[in-house]
């Protein structure tokens, strides 16, 4: 290959990885303002309102003042550390957006493995935590640390399972693929939520687990730690932390849409539905788990740790490794899995 | 028993009832109002910032009596008098209150023979030094100056009960 075609592949990939990015975090920045303007509504609040119509540049006027706040680095605290943390967690999430196709084809890197790569990645986002918590050399944010470590790896444990079961319906681990593994005439039924609606159930309160959200948000829970592994941090390494918890949120809800809710597919495989475009479809799935997200944290109170713990061990994962076993018997009994064909 | 209580949490009935309730509090009309755009009903005895009035001629209400300064239970009010005028009448040359020792009881405006010295109904008077919540006179009289209006309502509305 000459110099200049690889120039202009590299030139492509990077437009393409920016114009994610910038599409992404405009997003969060709205969902954001959702998810305060949700939790608000349940509470009989109006929610931030004067920024802006509506206060819709919120989240602008905060990234400024997060931006502009003087940092500070508490004297005792490991201070390449300190400040790799927020970096390594802001980073990890917003990679994991590398593979997830927002419509067929729109995938920056149609790996093979994709949802493997996620699944590391989103693991590896403990790290940010863990480093944080232990770098601060405080009290709380070392048990917020110790905490959040705990929980992520108990959740991660059902939610690979779900992911099993998944895989052994479509066959894949390519994310496009398993879409496309959805696509039949049967539109919003044929999609995998309703065959493997247990295990939707059991994925959505995983992700919460997973990425910290309340009911679920014992590591930074500020009734107990104060705010957890983010107490000694300020101004724009804060900032980071937040960004990577929502990234990881929307990686979640993204996640949530290409494994049960069919992606980009229209829900009625009809007409009029199939001529939206299906970038629409697959924003629209991903707000409304997001809905469901910030729903969740406005109504149901906070667990116990060891309530967490309980629900984690010996719920998810009997309940999850049971699924794989059903599903994998329906699927050698009805003859319908992929590669016995 | 434990069956249907298996059931019960594995199909999350609880949540759903809980996200059911949350949703019909999600389009209810909102408890708080629009703050700094729109304020709450303050009654006609509320009180707020001092202010001094005048007569509609434009002469001075107070009369320089300092009762309002006996009575201050916060000894909030300095009051120094000028000598007697050519109409029989005094006038104050300095009118004191301080803000921070004031506990807005009120008694100030009760003591007042004349309706000179009340509290109107402004609240959002906060300022960023000290010094300036020391009022003078001619702060004083430029808040009675700007809430003239609302004062006179007032006040007529609680003249059958005083």
């Amino acid at each position: 290959m000459e110099l200049g075609d690889i120039l202009l592949s590299v030139a492509i990939m990077l437009g393409k990885s920016v114009l994610m990015l910038v599409a992404l975090l405009i997003f969060i920045a709205y969902a954001l303002l959702a998810d305060r303007k949700i939790w608000a509504a349940v509470q009989l609040r109006r929610g931030p309102n004067v920024v802006g119509p509506w206060g819709l540049f919120q989240s602008f006027a905060d990234l400024l003042k997060f931006v502009f706040k003087e940092p500070v680095i508490p004297a005792p605290a490991n201070k390449a550390m300190f400040l790799l943390a927020p970096l390594v967690m802001c980073t990890l999430a917003l990679a994991a957006w590398a593979v997830i196709p927002l419509n067929a084809g729109w995938a920056i890197a149609d790996i093979n493995v994709g949802i493997l790569y996620i699944f590391a990645i989103s693991s590896l986002g403990v790290y940010g935590v863990i480093m944080g918590g232990w770098a601060s050399n405080s009290k709380y944010p070392f048990l917020g640390a110790l905490r959040s470590a705990a929980q992520m790896v108990s959740y991660e444990v059902s939610i690979g399972f779900i992911i099993v079961t998944v895989l052994m319906c479509a066959g894949t681990l390519n994310l496009t693929k398993i879409v496309e593994a959805q696509n039949s005439s049967l539109g919003i039924l044929g999609w995998y939520w309703l065959p493997l609606f247990p295990m939707f159930v059991v994925f959505f309160i995983s992700a919460l687990a997973e990425t910290n959200r309340p009911p679920f948000d014992l590591p930074e829970a500020e009734s107990e730690l104060v705010a957890g592994y983010m107490v000694e941090y300020s101004s724009t390494p804060y900032l980071l932390f937040m960004l990577g918890e929502y990234v990881a949120m929307m990686t979640m809800c993204a996640l949530g849409t290409i494994m049960f809710l069919g992606g980009w597919l229209s829900p009625i495989p009809f007409a009029p539905f199939t001529w939206v475009p299906g970038v629409i479809w697959f924003i629209l799935k991903a707000s409304f788990l997001f809905f469901l997200f910030a729903m969740a944290k406005a109504m149901v109170p906070r667990y116990r740790y060891d309530q967490l713990m309980r629900l984690g061990w010996k719920v998810f994962l009997p309940l999850s490794l049971a699924m794989v076993i059903i599903v994998a018997a329906a699927l050698m009994v009805t003859g319908r899995a992929p590669g016995m064909v | 028993m434990r069956l249907d209580q298996a059931a019960k949490s594995l199909l999350l009935k609880e949540f759903v009832s809980g996200f059911i309730l949350a949703m019909r509090y999600f389009f209810k009309p909102k408890a708080t109002i629009n703050y700094p755009f729109e304020l709450s009903h303050r009654g006609s005895r509320f009180r707020g910032e001092h202010a001094l009035r005048r007569y509609p001629n434009g002469e001075e209400r107070c009369i320089a009596c300092k009762l309002c300064e006996a009575i201050c239970p916060a000894q909030a009010i300095t009051i120094e008098a000028g000598p007697r005028r050519n109409d029989g009448t005094r006038r104050t040359t300095r009118y004191d209150i301080d803000m921070v020792k004031c506990i807005y009881c009120g008694l100030c405006q009760e003591a007042c023979p004349v309706d000179a010295i009340v509290e109107g109904p402004s609240l959002e008077f906060s300022v960023e030094t000290r010094e300036e919540l020391y009022y003078d006179k001619a702060k004083l009289l430029a808040n009675g100056d700007r809430w003239e209006r609302e004062i006179a309502k007032n006040i007529a509305k609680n003249a059958p009960y005083r």
